[in-house]
């Protein structure tokens, strides 16, 4: 069991590494250096010595990397090109910003996808599930600038209820976040509430249609103890793993509805400093974002592994 | 004779196979609305540059941001230019980049799954390592970085796209493989003394395609999101190109007395996409697929 969680931290850890050559190289190999493409025009002489000087550009690439990487291990992401100011002063308070958003919507939408998925399952092809299947098939596939765009046009500009757009510094206070999330967590946990409703849902229906399920229908247990006994423990285990590899690919979701928001969360730090072409936060943020998707994930397995009492004598599987 | 006779049967049976894939796809409502709408899209990006009543990119500061009438159906934009015009022409970048690009991501996607699936051990290994962890860099970011430092062309944008949103088919190119090559055909066919590629040509890729394919019709979707998120966040093609993703980010700080010009290219993108998601689930339950199970990697 241990010797399982053990390999597992392990692979996720490979897995980062793997992340990490592949944006330094990414970032070697794609033309100019971060000095050319900060400087851009002025590219030349002594503010391009100076530049490469002070970015250390003028030692091979593997000793940068392998400096980097042990800055980066310990903590510290080296100096942002723009700001000029160390790149953990930049993220700290985008990294807060943005565990706020998504937390709010992971505690609304989790539970909310799991009883439409229920609902959905147990009434199939029935009037509920039609309605609530059409509505999660359209809040999943419309892209986020869209269903943002839209809730800012109808209820902001039309209704007048909230501001339609988030004017807070980055260093806002807790409280003065929560008052201006309500547009962007309704954004972000309507597309990952419909990815995981149908997830939940046809999971759910598999498990209906197996043989213990069938087994105590006839036995005569009553329906609602054999739902919440019998089905939903054995149709959530699977789904676990399934929703954190969504919410993962919903990171991509976030950063553009940061952006529709203007909200100051890691989103918007992404497309910033891109703009800006400050390289060494982008390499941040690519380890960042990757980070999380690999602990989210194997924080799932983990949590399948315990909850699961015939995975823990088994090989994990691939 | 004989041999042409025989190819001319097959080619036949192919026809009616994806015939009757079509029409069972068509059988269900959802499957119906789907694949009505992508050939509206497709038919109308063909036709469009025909059929548009204005010049796409004329500015008139005479016409701007006029609410609909009987002369500009869908009114003007900001710089006087007709939307219904821009609408219907919005469609042609988007639906020839995502395409070739599902294309190109589908063939390399496809070939190096089924090979890490045939030849296992460590090479399989070092791949799904890598593929982990592309897998594991937000497509936003990736996108963002690889046009913000090559540029944003066609030529640029469907290799990228391509190769991006190929990775995930590896794997389930690599986990059909593995499903089939257990089988007994397979073992008969080396024990036959077949060389690889006949057997992946012959043997591993008909019973793996559909898989694939419908990897691909889903890619096709994702990519279209990509594609008209870059636009939007003004990382994808350049004004004045009409674009669905672009139209909408410029007339979106106008939407509070110009609805009309972000209304029509979110209508015309989300009903594409539906049309496209619908189309490509309609097409895994015809090839009885249940894709509803999967997270979106």
């Amino acid at each position: 069991m241990l010797l399982l969680i053990l390999k597992r931290i392990g692979l996720g850890l490979i897995t980062l590494f793997i992340v990490s050559l592949i944006t330094f190289v990414g970032v070697e190999v794609l033309p100019g250096d971060a000095c050319t493409t900060y400087l851009e025009r002025e590219a030349y002489g002594a503010a391009l010595d100076a530049c490469i000087k002070r970015l250390g550009l003028d030692v091979p690439a593997y000793e940068r990397y392998l400096d980097w990487a042990s800055n980066v291990v310990r903590g510290d992401f080296g100096y942002s090109l723009s700001g000029e100011m160390p790149i953990n002063e930049v993220l700290g308070p985008r990294v807060k910003n943005s565990l706020v958003l998504a937390s709010v919507s992971i505690l609304i939408g989790i539970p909310l996808a799991i009883v439409l998925g229920i609902i959905t399952a147990l009434w199939r092809d029935k009037l509920p599930d039609i309605m609530i299947s059409t509505i999660t098939i359209f809040s999943m596939t419309i892209p986020e600038f869209i269903s943002a765009t839209l809730l800012i046009l109808i209820v902001a500009i039309w209704l007048g209820w909230l501001p339609g757009i988030v004017i807070i510094p980055s260093d806002a206070t807790f409280y003065e976040l929560l008052s201006n999330i309500i547009l962007p967590v309704v954004a972000i946990s309507m597309i990952m509430t419909a990815h995981m409703a149908r997830m939940v849902r046809s999971s759910v229906i598999q498990v209906m249609a197996s043989d213990y399920v069938q087994m105590a229908i006839l036995k005569g247990v009553p329906y609602w103890k054999m739902v919440f006994r019998h089905v939903l423990p054995n149709a959530l285990l699977p789904a676990i793993n399934v929703v954190a590899l969504t919410i993962a690919w919903l990171l991509g979701g976030v950063v553009v509805t940061e952006v529709v928001f203007n909200y100051p969360g890691l989103g918007r730090l992404v497309i910033e400093s891109i703009s800006n072409r400050d390289l060494p936060v982008v390499q941040a943020l690519a380890i960042i974002l990757a980070s999380i998707y690999v602990g989210i994930n194997l924080i799932a397995d983990l949590m399948t592994l315990m909850l699961n009492p015939r995975l823990k004598s088994l090989q994990i599987r691939k | 004779m004989e041999s042409n006779l025989i190819t001319e049967d097959k080619q036949k049976n192919k026809l009616e196979k994806a015939f009757e894939i079509l029409k069972t796809m068509a059988s269900k409502p959802s499957g119906l609305i789907g694949l009505t709408i992508v050939l509206f899209h497709v038919v109308l990006a063909l036709i469009s540059p025909y059929i548009a009543p204005y010049d796409y990119k004329a500015i008139s500061p005479n016409t701007m941001l006029l609410a609909p009438s009987a002369e500009h159906w869908f009114g003007t934009d900001s710089l006087g230019r007709d939307v219904f015009t821009r609408t219907i022409l919005g469609g042609r970048t988007a639906l020839t980049v995502t395409f070739f690009g599902s294309l190109i991501a589908l063939l390399w996607g496809g070939l190096l799954g089924i090979f890490c699936g045939l030849v296992g051990g460590k090479i399989d290994d070092v791949v799904m390592r890598v593929v982990d962890a592309f897998l594991s860099i937000p497509w936003i970011l990736a996108m963002l970085l690889i046009v913000s430092l090559l540029g944003t062309s066609t030529e640029v944008l469907i290799p990228a796209l391509g190769f991006f949103y190929g990775k995930g088919i590896v794997r389930v190119a690599r986990a059909a493989t593995h499903d089939v090559i257990a089988k007994d055909f397979i073992v008969s066919a080396r024990a036959r003394g077949h060389s690889n590629m006949s057997i992946i040509w012959n043997e591993i890729i008909p019973n793996v395609r559909d898989a694939i394919l419908v990897e691909g019709a889903m890619r096709w979707s994702w990519m279209l999101l990509g594609f008209s998120s870059l636009s939007f966040l003004g990382f994808g093609v350049s004004p004045p190109t009409p674009d669905w993703g672009l139209m909408i980010s410029n007339a979106r700080g106008l939407m509070s007395f110009a609805y009309w010009s972000v209304i029509a290219p979110i209508v015309g993108l989300s009903s594409l996409i539906i049309g496209i998601n619908l189309t490509a689930d309609a097409f895994a339950k015809a090839l009885g697929i249940d894709r509803s199970t999967k997270a979106p990697v």
